[in-house]
């Protein structure tokens, strides 16, 4: 039986700029079952790292709530709010920003273990091995510095250190976007057997759609701020409802010449508008070949089209 | 056919503190007139310092080409061009795309003035009928409202619009050979459909030749005619799209084939990544770059390098699996 371990309600997030309201996530719901991965996609400036972070509560809430195993993350004190840091960690997307380059890498995998005291001396040096041999680094890589690993090296080591203090969810922001392919597919692997070994439940943002559909059991196609359909990863893949995720997927060009011969695309016009006072209505609308005179005026909610799978679109009513 | 440019064992090494790093260790392609070649690789495989090293962009010191020489319709040596004389051909011969649209455009300068920039320099035209074409340039790669356009700066400009306008410079010359360095990297996946677009459409309208230079296999089934794949600065394996992505020959070719995902999988395979590293090329491997990390290795394989052969028609590569004496056929 499955069991939600994390839910969202109506989140917003906006910012506050010179002329105007960013609004960042505007009105998102979703809930994540302990143990699956649920795969966030979307362009640059959607929305999705925005969520993640405000999620983990880097950011606070400007509305809304998040519930994680039932407690609202945003209103979380004391002895609860470092417990709750404890279970729920993330993994960066730069792997050469996130690591200190002052601190040895055993010091950096080591600092939540540090942080909320949980082994000491021979201990935290037993606790630094075993986690560089889980992500698949020999264990005298403790005393380095993070200048001396690769790209998908330093990857590892940022896992390493999520996984330290032993949490249950893993918020992962394109972790993987920074890495050359041969490489992705080392660290894919490597988050798809802590997965199992672990139990882990896994947030996993990306604009790579090939890779979420690969690691994703369940997936949520993000615009503007908004969510525009959430269905099981095979699903969206195979059907797609919302005008944009058939834009979007029928953009990524195949790795196969064939198929790209015979392939019709359907090219969206324009850019991704500014998400700086946005319009009333559906935000897709300026760049939707099938938009309609209701979508200018109202926004549509995300409802269920079929069995878990949702969209937010006038089409599907 | 003609060949617009032959590039031939071409080396490329950088001094640093280090000692000599090897980027570019003998690499031979042709492009010929009309044709879409892409050169496939991972970071660090040397396929930015080959094309930047056609245009002359890399400063000498600290880069020295050592051997090769690139010929540029079929009589000029680039190679052997002194600065000024590289000059006239930079940017009205050969125009270059980089990667990253942000950059790449000089933020103090209104696009207009970009444009017209070469046109002014190189055709020798006023400004005003510059400016004339730089309307005409903008309309070609789809910016609407030109008029309007080019008295803006860059920073008014999105990502997709700004490639576009880097396009447009490159192409103001007319020139007969267009380097594209990660055209669309940067680009999110709706914007690089558009830009991938617009290059196939220009290269059947003006017939350009192009080099695209990229990682992403995707684009290179959807754009190119031809595929270079390179590792540690060499090319390893070259052939038609068709020869490169049904009938690969090379163990590395396999391994980037087998570790990129495909969006029309229809269930979840799983991903067989090559493992370990690329050699550090300030001491490469004495004998094949890719050795160490192909599990198809032979004895020879760490002692000799192999030679380029030809397979059939214009598919070569350079492994020993190839050798008439290895008596295993894996495939």
């Amino acid at each position: 039986m499955s069991e939600t371990i994390l839910e969202v309600n109506n989140l917003k997030k906006y910012f506050g700029v010179t002329n105007g309201v960013l609004k960042a996530v505007d009105n998102v719901s979703l809930s994540i079952q302990r143990g699956e991965t649920f795969g966030l996609v979307g362009e640059s400036g959607c929305g999705k790292s925005t969520l993640g972070r405000t999620i983990m509560r880097l950011y606070s809430a400007t509305d809304g709530e998040v519930l994680f195993n039932g407690e609202n993350v945003h209103q979380l004190k004391g002895g609860r709010l470092k417990q709750f840091n404890r279970e729920m960690q993330m993994v960066f997307q730069d792997p050469y920003a996130s690591l200190n380059p002052r601190m040895t890498v055993g010091d950096i995998i080591a600092e939540g273990i540090d942080i909320h005291r949980l082994y000491s001396g021979v201990k935290r040096r037993e606790r630094v091995a075993e986690l560089l041999h889980t992500v698949g680094l020999p264990e005298e890589h403790a005393s380095r510095f993070p200048h001396e690993f690769s790209g998908g090296q330093r990857q590892r080591i940022g896992i390493a250190r999520a996984l330290a203090i032993k949490p249950q969810f893993i918020v992962a922001d394109e972790p993987v976007s920074a890495l050359d392919v041969s490489v992705q597919a080392q660290v894919i692997n490597l988050f798809k057997r802590l997965q199992k070994e672990n139990g882990l439940t896994y947030l996993f943002i990306s604009h790579d759609l090939a890779m979420v559909k690969h690691i994703a059991d369940r997936c949520g196609v993000m615009y503007l701020g908004a969510l525009m359909e959430v269905a099981k990863a095979s699903e969206l893949y195979r059907k797609p409802l919302h005008p944009y995720t058939v834009a979007l997927l029928s953009a990524i060009p195949i790795p196969d010449p064939e198929v790209e011969r015979k392939r019709e695309r359907v090219i969206l016009e324009g850019d991704v508008p500014s998400p700086i006072n946005p319009p009333p209505g559906c935000r897709f609308f300026a760049r939707c070949p099938k938009a309609m005179p209701e979508c200018q005026v109202n926004a549509p909610r995300l409802i269920a089209v079929e069995t878990e799978h949702y969209v937010a679109c006038h089409l599907y009513k | 056919m003609k060949n617009i440019l032959e590039v031939k064992d071409l080396k490329v090494s950088f001094h640093t503190y280090a000692g000599e790093v090897q980027a570019v260790r003998g690499v031979s392609f042709e492009l010929r007139k009309g044709e879409v070649l892409a050169i496939v690789g991972e970071s660090g495989c040397g396929k930015s310092v080959t094309s930047q090293t056609i245009m002359r962009l890399i400063p000498s010191p600290p880069s020295i080409i050592k051997a090769g020489s690139i010929i540029f319709d079929e009589t000029i040596d680039l190679v052997q061009l002194s600065l000024k004389e590289m000059e006239s051909i930079r940017g009205s011969e050969i125009g270059m795309i980089f990667q990253d649209p942000m950059t790449s455009l000089n933020p103090t300068m209104t696009i207009g003035k970009q444009i017209t920039e070469g046109l002014v320099k190189h055709q020798g035209l006023t400004q005003e009928k510059a400016q004339k074409q730089a309307i005409e340039l903008l309309l070609l790669v789809g910016i609407s409202r030109p008029e309007t356009r080019i008295k803006q700066y860059p920073h008014e400009f999105s990502g997709g619009m700004r490639q576009r306008v880097m396009i447009a410079i490159s192409l103001a010359c007319r020139p007969k050979l267009l380097i594209a360095d990660e055209p669309t990297t940067a680009l999110d996946v709706t914007i690089q459909a558009q830009i991938i677009d617009l290059l196939k459409d220009l290269q059947d309208k003006i017939g350009s030749s192009i080099i695209i230079i990229t990682h992403n296999l995707g684009v290179v089934a959807d754009i190119a005619q031809r595929v270079a794949v390179m590792y540690a600065g060499k090319i390893v394996e070259q052939g038609t799209v068709d020869d490169i992505f049904y009938s690969a020959q090379h163990p590395y070719t396999w391994g980037l084939l087998h570790s990129i995902l495909r969006l029309d999988d229809e269930e979840k395979s799983e991903l067989v990544p090559i493992e370990g590293m690329p050699p550090d090329l300030l001491d490469p491997p004495l004998g094949c770059a890719f050795a160490a990390r192909c599990p198809h290795a032979l004895n020879i394989c760490l002692k000799e390098d192999p030679q380029t052969q030809i397979i059939q028609d214009e598919h070569s590569m350079a492994c020993w699996l190839m050798d008439k004496r290895v008596k295993v056929k894996i495939c």
